[in-house]
């Protein structure tokens, strides 16, 4: 159910990538300042903005959960997540690279942006580890959407705070021409933008279909164990143990 | 109370709780009638106090049927709330308050007059300690006012959880006639022991690993199947 | 609703003066931070953005300490099973405990801002007071929403202890940037507030945000 449509999207993600990244090395201007380094602007913007909107899609599969109590919306929403908190790991150092690059510090407090990708980053980081210590798979959820909801809300609160913050005499950092960008940079952009969230949809997709193989197979040995057990003990003896048997999403 | 109803206090119907993956009852079925008295039977870890969990509305059912006092749970669960007296293992009092600050607090919960509270306090022979810290207090003191906590709204429902457990036969007498047979009061009686259980019981419901096996007589030979 | 919500917060009030766990906890650990700050910074005053940080933050980091409790007396003593067998509506438990720590903060405040300004503030306390306290009030009510919900949120966690803080202080930070920014001129120069409705402004924002968002979803970590 979930591996359907998996083999054309990984094919436009490959075409996408590809010529996002002919697009990057060839096509491209070179900037004047920051010279060869500012090409990972294409990285670093597109991921940053695609994962954001992951975060905010798990914050509303989580809704979804709470309304329906389908545990599928729940697996979308952990997986979403999940794969966010990676990327951001890639925002925040594609970040220090452009910063170390410009201004020759791993690290900048004047930009918003990436601050606030931190804090965000702080406060994902608690996902998993609240998750998983949660011992009721339902409540686990449960709380799991909770979560992914509060965060949710957060992260535009978070981006208006922190941006408040700046005062207007410090220019943007990580800025590049000023928000006017030419033809063939917007193209690049918009190319890179939509490989990368290709990409992401393409994982996502991925690893939800995994899951569900992994939880199909528990599903699958808990059965047996109990069709063993029942045959065992009408035998008089105890059943044998199949494998073990772990927990929830964890599993792939 | 507004509906005097002629049908059966609680009706089960193929009732499902997992947990995880994992069935924690599966194919619960039975009724029970106005002032009858249910025996759970079963072994540790049979679905006991899950299934009392469940009809106290603490607990949602994944799957079948439940209508507790003419409440679909777990959609019209508010309406069964209030109408339940619930004594679980957990005495559900705050240890630094007193037995009286606990039981008057409980009563603004459930909207019930102050006055209700010393008559319980008295019912359950607990004036003299009744303002002191509930740390202070043994266990049968603790259990007593517990099950004044849970007869404070005057429920037409009660569900026990082994409400006798740790109790001298004094305190025993005393909460009889409250919460035992006496009190003609439709029951749930989760209880170990088997003969006792069943002498309590009008009608027997044998749980083993979530699953029915059995419903009807009191018959302990029966029960004690259950066990091995 | 308010009528059990009241109810309940009279509950707990009354337990917290039987125990005096929390409250008197929190003034000592701010009194000791000031300290910590004294020699941390090695500064016998603080003006200006420096006065401003050192207490929003150890007010904040206060908060913790109070978010710790606030649910655990109901796992360990009454049980939320108390509550939840009771014919109420589960938003007035979110009420209370949200006004418990509400109040909480208030008594807090009314030990540790006086402490600041005796211990390490350079400026004058009494000249910006008034706009301090209503800064503080706003605040409270943006801590205390999200204190209660990531209280209930913790609280059935193996590791409830260190999940509290690090859920918690990111999702302050947007208190403390308002706090800090704003009370930054008052403890500084001629003491007057200066841009003082944008920080108004994203206080305020932040505690509707807060407040609708745990008053929709805090059924659900009650529920089973």
């Amino acid at each position: 159910m979930y591996g359907k449509g998996l083999r054309p999207l990984s094919i436009a993600s490959a075409a996408a990538l590809g010529t996002a990244i002919g697009l990057v090395f060839f096509y491209a201007p070179l900037d004047a300042d920051q010279g060869f380094i500012q090409k990972i602007f294409y990285i670093h913007v597109p991921l940053a903005i695609v994962t954001l909107g992951g975060f905010i899609a798990g914050g509303l599969m989580g809704i979804k959960y709470l309304r329906t109590g389908d545990r599928s919306w729940d697996m979308r929403s952990y997986v979403a997540i999940h794969l966010s908190i990676v990327l951001a790991v890639a925002v925040l150092i594609t970040g220090a690279i452009w910063a170390k690059a410009s201004w020759g510090h791993w690290w900048v407090w004047d930009e918003p942006t990436l601050v606030s990708f931190l804090i965000i980053f702080l406060l994902y980081c608690c996902y998993q580890p609240l998750r998983f210590s949660i011992e009721d798979p339902d409540r686990q959820a449960r709380y799991a959407a909770v979560f992914a909801i509060i965060a949710g809300a957060f992260v535009p609160l978070n981006f208006v705070a922190v941006r408040l913050a700046q005062s207007f005499s410090h220019p943007r950092v990580l800025s590049t021409t000023g928000g006017n960008m030419p033809g063939s940079m917007r193209l690049t952009f918009y190319v890179s933008l939509l490989a990368i969230a290709l990409l992401y949809v393409t994982l996502w997709k991925l690893e939800l279909t995994s899951k569900n193989a992994s939880i199909q197979l528990k599903r699958l040995r808990v059965r047996l164990e109990g069709v063993l057990e029942e045959q065992h003990s009408a035998a008089g003896a105890p059943a044998p143990p199949v494998g073990t048997v772990p927990a929830s999403p964890r599993d792939s | 109370m507004a509906e005097q109803s002629a049908t059966a206090v609680i009706e089960v119907e193929g009732l499902e709780r997992r947990y995880g993956e994992r069935a924690a009852l599966s194919g619960v079925s039975f009724q029970l009638g106005e002032g009858q008295t249910l025996g759970l039977f079963g072994p540790n870890g049979a679905g006991k106090s899950t299934l009392l969990r469940v009809l106290a509305t603490l607990l949602r059912p994944h799957a079948g049927g439940v209508r507790v006092l003419g409440a679909q749970l777990p959609d019209e669960s508010w309406k069964a709330r209030g109408r339940v007296g619930y004594v679980g293992h957990d005495p559900l009092l705050y240890r630094e308050l007193s037995g009286r600050e606990n039981l008057v607090f409980h009563a603004r919960l459930h909207r019930v007059d102050e006055a209700r509270v010393d008559e319980l306090i008295a019912a359950v022979g607990m004036q003299r300690r009744a303002r002191d810290p509930v740390r202070e207090l043994s266990r049968g003191m603790v259990q007593r006012l517990s099950a004044a906590r849970a007869l404070l709204h005057d429920p037409p429902l009660l569900l026990l959880d082994e409400p006798y457990s740790g109790l001298d036969p004094a305190a025993r007498e005393l909460l009889d006639p409250l919460i035992g047979k006496p009190s003609g009061r439709t029951r749930v009686l989760v209880s170990h022991d088997v003969d006792s259980g069943t002498a309590e019981s009008d009608v027997a419901l044998g749980l083993r690993a979530g699953k029915q096996l059995h419903f009807g007589t009191p018959d302990p030979a029966e029960l004690r199947r259950l066990f091995q | 609703m308010i009528g059990t919500a009241w109810t309940i917060l009279r509950k707990d009030l009354q337990i917290e003066l039987r125990t005096k766990e929390s409250v008197p906890a929190m003034a000592l650990f701010s009194v000791t931070v000031f300290v910590l700050f004294h020699f941390g910074l090695q500064r016998n005053e603080l003006e200006g953005d420096l006065a401003a940080g050192v207490l929003w933050v150890t007010l904040i980091l206060a908060t913790v300490l109070a978010v710790n409790r606030l649910f655990v007396t109901e796992r360990e003593q009454g049980g939320i099973d108390g509550l939840l067998l009771a014919p109420i509506d589960r938003t007035s438990v979110f009420i209370a405990k949200a006004g418990a720590l509400f109040l909480y903060l208030v008594l807090l405040e009314l030990v540790a801002v006086p402490a600041f300004g005796i211990l390490l503030l350079g400026p004058d306390l009494f000249k910006p007071l008034p706009t301090l306290i209503l800064l503080l009030l706003l605040a409270d009510v943006g801590l205390a929403a999200v204190g209660a919900l990531v209280s209930a949120l913790a609280v059935e966690t193996r590791a409830r202890d260190l999940i509290v803080p690090l859920l918690l202080l990111p999702l302050l930070v947007p208190v403390a940037i308002a706090g800090a920014q704003a009370t930054e001129p008052l403890f500084s120069g001629n003491q007057a507030a200066h841009e003082l409705g944008k920080w108004v402004g994203l206080l305020g924002l932040y505690d509707m945000v807060f407040l609708l968002v745990s008053i929709a979803v805090f059924d659900f970590l009650l529920e089973d």
